[in-house]
């Protein structure tokens, strides 16, 4: 798979995408948008390991990272965490505020060799993202292209996003955002931060950094059906297993090993920061089944009333037919 | 218990099971000691308060239909909505609309823009604050939806 073709991809689904971001603002329900998710398939096999993309992607960031001021406000009550990310910028091990893309090195063995395979980890950008469909204040947010992104400038930080994110990916930094604006003892503690895809890049029709700058085109993006099939050919062609495709009921970044990814879970050093590589049921799925029943309830609580009404009129007419016959008694 | 009082208490207990389960939705329990309570701890799962939500949303949707609905074809004639009334059923109706579309949110696909989700989401907030409000008013001022002519 050449850079040129996933470029060209790309750019396809990069100028949709454009158009789309261009007239957001409106309910998107009242017109007819395009709806081309944008994938990344990454190929571990592929991957060196030499964080490249880790270096681009804080190069071409950081103008988003945090600036927080300090001292923090005193929270209350005294338990609430302070996630403080500001003093240990250059930590690159693991997702940080300041680090939205990290590598994950395991030791596996195949055909009874041992090697290191190194992986890029960073936010999945799933299909149907429970970080932006349980946000409770419309902080985070879906672009047309698949994109998830969390807006800095309202988000409270309350971190809901990373307890139902099956990885756990976003990160808080305390002492930034407008809860400090609001109620800064009392709600809110700073804001969530995770990788955006580089969506103004993309906006633009240019890649996101981490795929321009590696070295070994690891990264291939483009239009989520083209890409499924690139990664189902791929995975066939190299007998390799693909993780992302299902997980969590999809998501739009999708990894090709050469190794069984419970294998791989096993390997790789999982907890804060560290995201896991385990199966993930679809975690909006139930609420989903749940909402169906919703759209019939109101037509059952018109049929009860209805039901109601029509024995209420059979119990009249009952008792004016028998009126008249007890009178002559 | 007679068929009146059953959906008045049935009523209660859904409307009191959305808030809870719906101020869930917000990280607060954990913060501020509520899930700390023997019993209450689910109020800190964000899932199952999801999950709550919903099936009293479903609960709720069906009482107000039949409640609605009766009132309509057994009870016009006999009662006048009251001007407590017409707010709380404006307040119930902003609740439900935007209820509704937040569940539509949730399907996978971008269906709203995501200022106007920010608005769905305030607008909900705001209407279930202002029922709260103006059930509390009608109880003290001992305020009726509903009355004879």
């Amino acid at each position: 798979m050449s850079k040129e073709i996933s470029r060209r991809t790309f750019l396809k689904g990069g100028i949709a995408s454009a158009c789309t971001l261009a007239i957001s603002g409106t309910p998107a329900a009242a017109e007819k948008k395009p709806d081309i998710q944008l994938l990344t398939l990454i190929d571990i096999s592929k991957c060196i390991g030499c964080e490249a993309c880790v270096d681009a992607c804080r190069e071409v960031n950081a103008e988003k990272f945090p600036d927080p001021k300090k001292p923090f406000p005193k929270m209350f009550p005294k338990r609430v965490p302070v996630a403080d990310w500001s003093d240990k910028q250059n930590v690159s091990d693991r997702l940080t505020p300041y680090n939205w893309l990290f590598i994950q090195n395991a030791s596996v063995e195949i055909d009874g060799e041992e090697i290191d395979l190194t992986i890029p980890r960073r936010c999945m950008h799933c299909v149907n993202p429970p970080c932006v469909k349980l946000c409770p204040f419309g902080s985070a947010r879906q672009l047309e292209n698949g994109i998830s992104i969390i807006k800095s400038d309202i988000c409270l930080g309350g971190s809901k996003c990373k307890a139902v994110c099956p990885w756990h990916i976003p990160e808080r930094q305390t002492g930034v955002g407008i809860y400090l604006d609001i109620l800064p003892s009392l709600a809110g503690n700073g804001v969530m931060y995770k990788c955006d895809r580089c969506y103004n890049k993309i906006a633009k029709g240019e890649l996101p950094a981490c795929i321009e700058e590696c070295p070994e085109n690891v990264q291939t993006i483009g239009p989520r059906d083209e890409i499924i099939k690139q990664a189902q050919n791929l995975a066939k062609e190299t007998k390799g297993y693909i993780y992302g495709e299902k997980e969590n009921g999809g998501t739009n970044t999708i990894y090709i090993s050469p190794v069984p990814f419970d294998k791989l879970n096993n390997a790789i050093e999982k907890g804060n920061g560290k995201p896991h590589l385990k199966p993930v049921k679809d975690t909006m799925e139930n609420a989903n089944n749940l909402a169906a029943a919703m759209f019939i309830a109101p037509f059952a609580g018109v049929a009860a009333a209805a039901g109601k009404y029509y024995q209420i009129v059979k119990t009249g007419e009952k008792n004016d037919e028998g009126g008249p016959s007890n009178e002559s008694e | 218990m007679n068929q009146n009082k059953l959906i008045s208490y049935s009523y209660i207990f859904t409307f009191f099971m959305m808030t809870i389960s719906g101020f869930g939705q917000m990280p607060i329990f954990k913060r501020y000691y509520m899930a700390d309570i023997p019993g209450l701890e689910w109020l800190a799962k964000y899932y199952i308060t999801h999950y709550l939500h919903y099936l009293f949303a479903i609960m709720f949707l069906s009482l107000i239909s039949y409640i609605s609905m009766e009132y309509f074809l057994t009870k016009r004639e006999k009662l006048i909505i009251t001007t407590s009334g017409y707010v709380g059923s404006l307040l119930l109706s902003t609740l439900s609309l935007t209820g509704i579309l937040l569940v539509i949110r949730n399907f996978s696909g971008h269906l709203f823009s995501s200022s106007f989700i920010v608005y769905l989401d305030l607008i909900h907030l705001g209407a279930v604050i202002l029922i709260l409000m103006t059930g509390l008013f009608c109880m003290v001022f001992n305020k009726k939806w509903l009355e004879k002519p």
